[in-house]
């Protein structure tokens, strides 16, 4: 590795964290839009990923990767305690319940002791790195691709055309919800590990209902067409306010903005690309 | 209601009953209280009290039972009014779904903003609360219409996605609280004292504050009226239809664009008047209000059934009732959890809601 990538690296390890996690998240996001759902609760996923992750690490000597994929396995199944009765009825449904589970655990984490109240968790040691990250983004990124390109991808994308046509031709839909909903709130969960780790602290209002606006304006403003358009449209919206420090304190302003024109106007994100012609596969 | 009302209750209504007081907190029928979540006025009455060794050695059962179903007799009332108001807020947006078909976030800000502008009426124009009431409905409504118009009238014309107009609200709904904080700041505003006579009404062994008779009375008007609308008016059984089927209420000449305008000023004028109540009855008024309020809503609209009048005011008053109970018998902690265990149960059991009729399929 040359020594000035390290450099660059190491100097830009905040941003370089934050831009790989909210990459992740915009993915968790993508992975349910994919298949015409909605869910807002990827915030709340987030920080369940987040205190599982935190707690296993402060309390237990289990190895960094047994410590993900138990900050995966959690929201996962919460995903799946909301998704099975929801899954079976309209967008609407998943949208509402998962908005609630957001709230709900906020309250929990506030009151329950274990969680440390509204103050949080602290002193979580820092085992992240910016390769881990970044090479993670990159495996779910291609993971993404490869299921995009195979029959699965093209089931998802009939359904979001067309959910009646799709069922028609016979494909599953509760089954490809379910099992896309399991996968984002797995993703996000993995963000949420992620950064509790590298932040090293960790507090309820992180995982508020905001945040999960601001991780569905990642997918909305780099599209959903292809993997790559939510993934673009995070770091985007993770560099601008770093370079642009005005844009920090009107964030709520320029996300909610973006969202709506975006929207209005570009229903297709920035990135309008269709996997197909990434992919080759017709 | 952020202390315990059992507790408040006893400590208002039972001067000197200290004794009481610790036998109830600590022993009688199934109410626990961890000490810590007591308020200080009965910690320090249990402390300070003379019975704290030996408790109550000679109060008769029959007093405890009184009390106990006095309690419950004001609790329930309490649950009652909650729920009205909850029933109150739920209206407007199950209305606004069943005829739209979309689920507006941006809801709870006209409840705020109905809220802001009859506190500014009465604060700053020396309105009285019966002026800016209705004031504060107007403008929520006015906003509504113009929402509505400004984001979801083209995503309709364009027959976007339901998940579309969601989302346009999702990202309205951040930049109106994030401009409106900024704007106006996050602190707690208050009505001016006097704005409500301070008077109560005691009925029996319950008794209700002017602001909460008032929500009782205005929530019990507005549902009757709307009940009225919809079955008795031909501007109903537009609304009705297009509810029904808009392409079917189109080719029946009902002006479909002038109904869904009505459709969104109707829900936004309930929002408002929720609003002004809720701020009256809690007098604490900050732009995200209405981001509480509709965390509320939603439980009440899927309880009742999405899109269902009758089952948001039967939601409304069940969820209220529960809270209070949940709150009073259980641990004032699990209060903000059982909208969304009710929520889940429903979503589970009958996912068409309390009063919904079973179907197959709403896609």
């Amino acid at each position: 590795m040359p020594v000035w990538l390290d450099d660059v690296l190491w100097t830009y390890q905040t941003l370089i964290h934050s831009l790989g996690i909210n990459g992740l998240l915009a993915l968790s996001m993508y992975v349910v839009l994919a298949v015409g759902q909605l869910s807002l609760g990827q915030a709340a996923f987030m920080g369940l990923g987040a205190y599982t992750g935190a707690l296993l690490s402060l309390h237990t000597g289990l190895p960094f990767a047994l410590v993900l994929a138990g900050s995966a396995l959690v929201p996962a199944l919460a995903a799946a305690l909301i998704g099975l009765p929801t899954l079976r009825l309209t967008g609407v449904y998943l949208a509402i319940a998962t908005i609630g589970l957001g709230e709900v655990l906020r309250v929990v984490y506030v009151n329950a002791e274990i969680t440390g109240g509204a103050l949080g968790l602290s002193g979580i040691r820092d085992r992240t790195d910016s390769w881990m990250i970044l090479a993670l983004l990159g495996a779910a990124l291609a993971g993404c691709f490869l299921v995009g390109r195979s029959r699965f991808g093209r089931a998802m994308e009939a359904m979001r055309s067309d959910q009646t046509a799709a069922a028609v031709i016979g494909i599953n839909l509760p089954a490809y919800h379910l099992g896309a909903l399991l996968a984002s709130a797995a993703l996000a969960g993995l963000a949420g590990a992620l950064s509790a780790h590298s932040s090293t602290f960790i507090s309820p209002n992180e995982y508020a209902f905001e945040n999960a606006v601001t991780i569905l304006s990642f997918a909305i403003l780099g599209g959903t067409g292809s993997p790559l358009g939510p993934v673009i449209g995070a770091l985007v919206l993770t560099a601008l306010p770093e370079l642009l420090r005005p844009l920090h304190d009107f964030r709520g302003v320029f996300n909610g903005l973006i969202i709506v024109l975006v929207v209005l106007f570009l229903p297709r994100g920035l990135l309008p690309w269709r996997m197909k012609r990434l992919g080759g596969a017709p | 209601m952020t202390e315990h009302p059992i507790s408040i209750i006893l400590a208002k209504y039972l001067p000197g009953s200290v004794r009481l007081l610790s036998v109830t907190l600590s022993r009688a029928d199934g109410v626990r209280i961890p000490h810590r979540r007591r308020p200080a006025v009965v910690r320090e009455a249990r402390w300070s009290g003379s019975g704290r060794s030996r408790q109550s050695p000679g109060l008769p059962l029959a007093v405890h039972l009184r009390t106990l179903r006095s309690m419950f007799a004001q609790q329930l009332a309490n649950g009652l009014v909650l729920g009205a108001t909850y029933a109150l807020f739920a209206l407007g947006f199950t209305l606004m779904f069943g005829v739209l078909k979309v689920l507006n976030l941006t809801y709870g800000f006209y409840f705020t903003a109905g809220a802001l502008v009859a506190l500014a009426a009465c604060r700053t124009l020396g309105l009285s609360i019966w002026l800016a009431l209705p004031l504060g409905m107007l403008a929520a409504g006015v906003l509504a219409v113009i929402i509505d118009t400004a984001l979801l009238t083209p995503l309709r014309r364009a027959r976007a996605p339901e998940l579309s107009s969601l989302m346009v609200t999702l990202g309205a709904v951040l930049l109106l609280y994030s401009l409106l904080s900024m704007g106006l700041g996050t602190e707690i505003r208050r009505f001016p004292i006097g704005t409500l006579p301070g008077a109560a009404l005691t009925f029996g062994e319950v008794r209700l504050g002017a602001a909460q008779i008032l929500i009782v009375v205005t929530t019990a008007i507005m549902v009757i009226g709307l009940w009225l609308l919809l079955s008795r008016t031909r501007l109903g059984l537009a609304l009705r239809a297009v509810a029904e089927n808009e392409d079917a209420a189109r080719l029946m000449a009902i002006n479909v664009p002038r109904t869904e305008m009505l459709a969104s000023l109707l829900s936004g004028l309930l929002a408002g008047a929720a609003g002004v109540l809720i701020g009256l009855n809690q007098n604490a008024i900050q732009p995200y209000m209405g981001e509480f309020m509709m965390l509320r809503g939603f439980a009440v609209i899927i309880i009742g059934g999405l899109g269902d009048v009758r089952g948001a005011v039967a939601a409304g008053l069940l969820l209220g009732v529960a809270e209070v109970m949940a709150a009073g018998y259980i641990d004032s902690m699990v209060k903000d959890g059982v909208a969304f265990t009710l929520m889940v149960l429903v979503l589970w059991l009958k996912p068409s809601g309390l009063l919904g009729r079973a179907r197959v399929t709403r896609a």
